[in-house]
């Protein structure tokens, strides 16, 4: 498979003095589905950053072999504006990039629509469930029409039954779109069920500790979650995180 | 009924005060220039209505001349400010000076810089340099105070500094600015009036140049008349200001959500 993006030697260290990661190589690969698990503190979220260019690394790099694509951004709140209704919030890169406001609103819809909100563009934040913000803040990356999708925990506040409905209708949407994703997360169960790969790192500073292909079947349901396939796959990622805190 | 109460309860104590205190002037005698009757006061908004009219035009042109002056430079350098730490670093403090020394004592500085003959220009700066402040502190709090994340984001699509400004900062230092222009209008009016008193019976003939005027000629009733023609100026400016609020926020702000929903 070609390689999307990757990073060589990239550590981090902080104005304060806190190395996030030290000596980071990371090669992510176009059209999977990669998780970061790891223990809190670890720079998962400084590693998103600096590939989204918003973090210069204090040494290495970042190369794009194929270019750098469009890049959306999830992170952990919905971090929605709350004097914008669902339409104008999704709609907020679109009109950055200068897209003409018809196409923007039509485009905007759309992905509202895809997330299940269709009935919603006119609601208030406020006025939305922590489930349904989630939902605008994934409508607002996809409207875009990312190839990389960058996602910081951005299910970690949610209940169990939401996050299981958001997981299924994430990877949908990945999939249809041909969306190559990076999922940040803490939770070794949410890894097993969505990632194609995942990556587990060492306590601060964070390095790659182990990288774990996970074969998965194409559709996945509540059932998936109950199948020795499934439980292996958990198994071998909890036991991975467990030799990275101890070493 | 609860709605009904707010209106009926004030003012029923407004009117039962009222009808006690006239009765209290009639029947110990209080001399009129010590407490007028509430009748003698209304007495004076009609014999000097004139007068009363002019000085209230005069005081309301200034507090909404100021209000409006302290609104544009306050929120102007407040923008400077989030621009550019520099600039805070070395406008900031002077800005505090300016706050916490009393405005009666600069008065008459002023009032000798801008000359007698300009009087209203003194008063306007006056009011204004009381109104500014509180818009200034809380703009640019309000500016500063943007989600990290969703200036990462307005990055990450290549927002401009202007985009980031007019579209995430400036929306949500609103609330802030909101709350910072209900405290400037009062302090624009409470300027307005304490600058004429430090000016003097000079071409000043505002509110505060009325009880002056009206103290030194022992004439209770028109400085009683002067005075609640100030808090009606008050009350409607903060009224206004908070259906201004309200107008701007209820759509999407907590402040304006009611407990019940």
């Amino acid at each position: 498979m070609t390689s999307l993006v990757s990073l060589r030697g990239v550590s981090k260290t902080f104005d304060s003095g806190t190395q996030a990661i030290a000596a980071l190589d990371l090669e992510v690969r176009v059209g999977e589905f990669l998780s970061l698990v790891g223990p809190s503190g670890c720079g998962k979220s400084t590693a998103l950053r600096i590939i989204a260019d918003l973090i210069v690394p204090t040494t290495g790099g970042v190369t794009w072999p194929e270019g750098k694509p469009e890049i959306g951004f999830v992170f952990q709140e919905p971090t929605l504006m709350p004097w914008r209704s669902a339409l104008d919030n999704a709609r907020l890169p679109l009109e950055l990039k200068g897209i003409a406001r018809g196409d923007a609103e039509a485009r905007s819809k759309q992905a509202l629509a895809r997330v299940g909100l269709g009935e919603f563009e006119k609601a208030y934040p406020r006025e939305l469930s922590g489930g349904m913000k989630m939902r605008v803040s994934i409508a607002r990356a996809i409207a875009a029409q990312p190839k990389l999708l960058l996602m910081d925990e951005p299910f970690a506040a949610l209940d169990e039954l939401t996050r299981q409905s958001l997981n299924d209708d994430l990877l949908k949407l990945a999939r249809e779109d041909g969306i190559t994703v990076i999922f940040v997360t803490h939770s070794v169960y949410e890894s097993a069920y969505l990632s194609d790969r995942v990556v587990v790192m060492t306590p601060r500073p964070g390095r790659v500790a182990a990288d774990i292909a996970i074969a998965q079947p194409q559709n996945r349901s509540a059932a998936y979650r109950l199948t020795s396939q499934f439980t292996d796959a958990a198994g071998k990622i909890s036991a991975a995180l467990g030799h990275a805190m101890a070493a | 009924m609860k709605n009904w109460l707010t209106y009926t309860v004030p003012v029923a104590l407004g009117i039962a005060v009222l009808a006690l205190w006239e009765w209290a002037v009639a029947h110990y005698e209080v001399p009129r220039f010590v407490l007028p009757a509430p009748s003698a006061i209304a007495q004076s908004f009609v014999d000097d209505h004139a007068q009363l009219a002019a000085a209230t035009w005069t005081t309301f042109r200034i507090v909404i001349e100021a209000f409006l002056l302290a609104l544009v430079t306050g929120v102007a350098l407040a923008i400077l400010f989030a621009q550019s730490r520099i600039v805070e670093l070395a406008l900031y403090p002077y800005a505090v000076i300016l706050q916490v020394t009393p405005v009666i004592a600069i008065a008459p500085l002023i009032v000798i810089w801008v000359g007698y003959e300009h009087i209203d220009n003194a008063l306007l700066i006056l009011a204004w340099l009381v109104a500014f402040f509180p818009i200034l502190a809380n703009t640019t709090l309000g500016l500063r105070s943007a989600d990290r994340n969703l200036v990462d984001l307005f990055r990450l699509y290549g927002a401009s500094r202007w985009q980031i400004l007019w579209k995430l900062q400036l929306p949500g230092a609103l609330p802030y600015l909101l709350g910072a222009m209900k405290i400037s209008g009062g302090l624009a009016l409470i300027g307005a009036v304490v600058a004429e008193f430090a000016a003097g019976t000079g071409t000043a003939t505002g509110l505060g140049w009325t009880i002056t005027e009206a103290g030194n000629r022992l004439h209770i009733e028109t400085m009683f008349a002067a005075l609640a023609i100030l808090s009606v100026l008050g009350v409607a400016i903060f009224f206004l200001l908070s259906a201004l609020e309200w107008a701007l926020l209820h759509q999407w702000h907590e402040s304006a959500i009611s407990r019940r929903e």
